[in-house]
């Protein structure tokens, strides 16, 4: 198992290698620069803009730069080696000042702990999604089969259609009209995230269609599991119905859901985006979209090469829960 | 032996499976008539062959008598207790006394619990024993059924159908039943494994008393294991008898081309004897034909076999015969 794990992790490593290569080209393909301003804004100075591609090594040829990003390179002024995404540096942002790409977005403001910088904040919003989806999706899918074909699970069904057919963004407006607009119960762009009622709404949104994923797919294997031999064989040892239902039947429906649950985690982390730009939330979706209309190119990079990280980590965990779920899966080399 | 105390009276059950049809608002169309008006009884001790073609109902009789789907009627005597009558409660408490063997050891063991927990789930929910005692429990039954008792934190996909089989009756006996039903226990089963399961099921019979309700569609298999027998047809009892009887002497027609269909295991006798081969197929249980439900396919039908349900009567001691030709 150990030896199992370590051959996935390697195997990271082209995945980044793959991940960063693409990312470079594609973003270095995208029309304008770092050094762009709005139409209306004052431009930068082109003398000012050649000394600054020449002190961030932009004027080198491209190859240049990606590998002085993998591995490293010469300070253009202080001349000495600056070890690169190797060592876990992800470079300086070009738009925002005096801080490196990872400093930006792991660094949490002072006298806070982790979870208060710009990571923390989307790893936060993401668990809250997902605690929102199984919490309310799970019991929907296995109410929906144990009463199938009964108002409850239309009721549960048409709901879990909406979330996967509509949007989250228009979901999200719809939700900002009636509870922050209307009601007035939270405001739209709260200006401080510690209170926990302003989580609700983005949680809640971000976490729907995955909500509705997990009550659907619940509902389909549990449905499945029902009709199998050993529920009847577990009715007929005289068990209460309630053993049944949760040791014979919610055990083996999860298998799948769990398996699910994975990626759709890596999804929330990583489909946040829209929803962060949305509510204002100081998270890494944010930033991300803020870094490609900024062409900050290292800021790109990095937090490209994050979610990648993210979505592999899910997947690989994935495997392992796996294993601790079903007896007759084995990893093996 | 007909001083013995009746364990099990099956009266006339009857088991319909809707039949729906429409999408958004269904209705239903028709029924499939699974079982249709079945009577029997089991004395204790005994082992009541039950036997038939596919579809024919076997299986939902065995279900239908363990309550494990609702009868649309009839009634189900248990020690005199009608089951049928019975609230889900009292009804699960019930279960102990009565249990029943699947017939795919496959599909039947909870694949995500070792066999040991399988067994032992029994015995703890209904407090049969104090828990610190389950786990030697669970080892002397699994040795009753002679699997190695260390299997016992293994899961069931580390056995053959055999041994899974095993699990099951060993899991079956774990209540200390006094009726168990046997849904064709042995027809998932290599022919090697079958004897190996029936002897088995033989030695335990005798050595706890048991009661069988043995449900097959292998006829020498049941003359082997059977005291009485009873064949169905399309939802109904054709016929039944005590095994040597039914086996000599068989009077229904349906019985008669069933029996003939066995082959006899020596060349000279098999290439003379006459066989009787039915013809057709099985008409649908969802529209059985009019009066005996076999006379489509019968070689000696007559007027009255399509307009009057033959009565399901005692034509000899203990032989009963749904005919109008037999008198």
């Amino acid at each position: 198992m150990t030896g199992y794990l370590a051959k996935r992790l390697l195997w990271l490593i082209p995945v980044i290698f793959i991940v960063a290569g693409l990312t470079f080209i594609l973003m270095h393909n995208a029309p304008g620069g770092p050094w762009d301003r709005d139409l209306n804004a004052r431009q930068v100075d082109p003398t000012a803009q050649k000394l600054l591609n020449e002190y961030y090594g932009l004027n080198k040829p491209l190859v240049n730069q990606f590998t002085s990003y993998l591995i490293g390179g010469t300070n253009t002024t202080t001349h000495k080696w600056v070890c690169g995404l190797i060592c876990g540096n992800m470079g300086p942002s070009y738009r925002i000042r005096g801080m490196s790409v990872q400093q930006y977005l792991f660094k949490p403001p002072t006298n806070r702990n982790f979870f208060y910088s710009k990571f923390g904040y989307s790893i936060r919003l993401a668990f809250l999604a997902l605690g929102i989806a199984i919490l309310v999706g799970l019991p929907m899918g296995v109410i929906s089969a144990l009463k199938q074909n009964t108002w409850i699970d239309y009721i549960n069904l048409f709901v879990a259609t909406v979330g996967i057919s509509v949007p989250n963004f228009v979901i999200a407006i719809f939700l900002i009209i009636i509870f922050a607009s209307t009601l007035h119960w939270v405001s739209i762009v709260p200006t401080s995230w510690d209170e926990l009622n302003v989580w609700i709404l983005p949680g809640l949104v971000l976490g729907f269609g995955v909500l509705a994923r997990t009550a659907r797919l619940s509902r389909a294997t549990m449905l499945e599991v029902m009709r199998m031999d050993y529920v009847r064989t577990a009715r007929a040892k005289g068990l209460t119905e309630r053993v049944v239902v949760v040791r014979h039947m919610i055990q083996n429906a999860m298998i799948p859901v769990v398996t699910f649950l994975g990626p759709a985690l890596a999804g929330l982390i990583t489909g946040s985006f829209i929803i962060e730009t949305m509510f204002g939330f100081p998270g890494m979706g944010r930033a991300y979209v803020t870094a490609i209309s900024q062409r900050d190119y290292s800021m790109i990079m990095g937090t490209t090469l994050i979610y990648a990280v993210l979505v592999a980590i899910a997947n690989l965990s994935v495997d392992f829960v796996y294993v601790l779920l079903d007896p007759r899966i084995k990893l093996t080399e | 032996m007909t001083e013995q105390e009746v364990l099990l009276r099956v009266d006339h059950l009857v088991k319909y499976f809707p039949i729906m049809k429409g999408g958004l608002f269904p209705r239903q169309v028709g029924a499939v008539r699974a079982v249709d008006g079945v009577s029997f009884d089991i004395r204790r001790g005994d082992t009541l062959g039950l036997v038939g073609e596919s579809g024919c109902g076997k299986s939902t009789t065995g279900r239908n008598i363990l309550q494990l789907q609702v009868p649309t009627s009839g009634h189900v005597y248990f020690e005199g207790v009608d089951l049928v009558a019975l609230k889900p409660e009292p009804m699960r408490k019930m279960r102990r006394r009565m249990q029943m063997i699947f017939q795919d050891p496959y599909a039947s063991l909870n694949p995500r619990m070792t066999i040991g927990e399988i067994i032992a789930e029994p015995l703890i929910i209904h407090g049969i024993i104090p828990k610190k005692e389950v786990d030697g429990e669970v080892e002397r039954l699994l040795s009753i059924v002679g699997l190695n008792p260390a299997y016992a934190n293994r899961y069931p996909h580390e056995f053959s159908g055999g041994q899974r089989q095993r699990v099951g009756v060993a899991r079956a006996l774990a209540l200390k039943p006094s009726l168990i039903v046997c849904d064709e226990p042995i027809s998932a089963l290599d022919v090697s494994i079958q004897a190996q399961v029936v002897n088995l099921l033989e030695d335990l019979q005798q050595k706890f008393n048991l009661t069988y309700l043995f449900i097959a569609h292998d006829l020498s298999m049941v003359r082997h294991i059977s005291t009485r027998v009873a064949v169905m047809y399309l939802g109904m009892l054709m016929e039944l008898a005590t095994r040597d009887e039914l086996y000599s002497n068989p009077l229904h027609p349906y019985t008669q081309a069933l029996l003939s269909a066995v082959p006899i295991p020596d060349p000279m006798v098999e290439e003379k004897r006459q066989r009787k081969i039915l013809v057709g197929d099985v008409p649908s249980p969802a529209n059985p034909p009019s009066g005996c439900r076999f006379r489509t396919r019968c070689p000696l039908a007559i007027g009255i076999c399509a307009e009057q349900v033959p009565e399901f009567r005692e034509v000899r001691p203990g032989h009963f015969v749904a005919c109008h030709l037999v008198k």
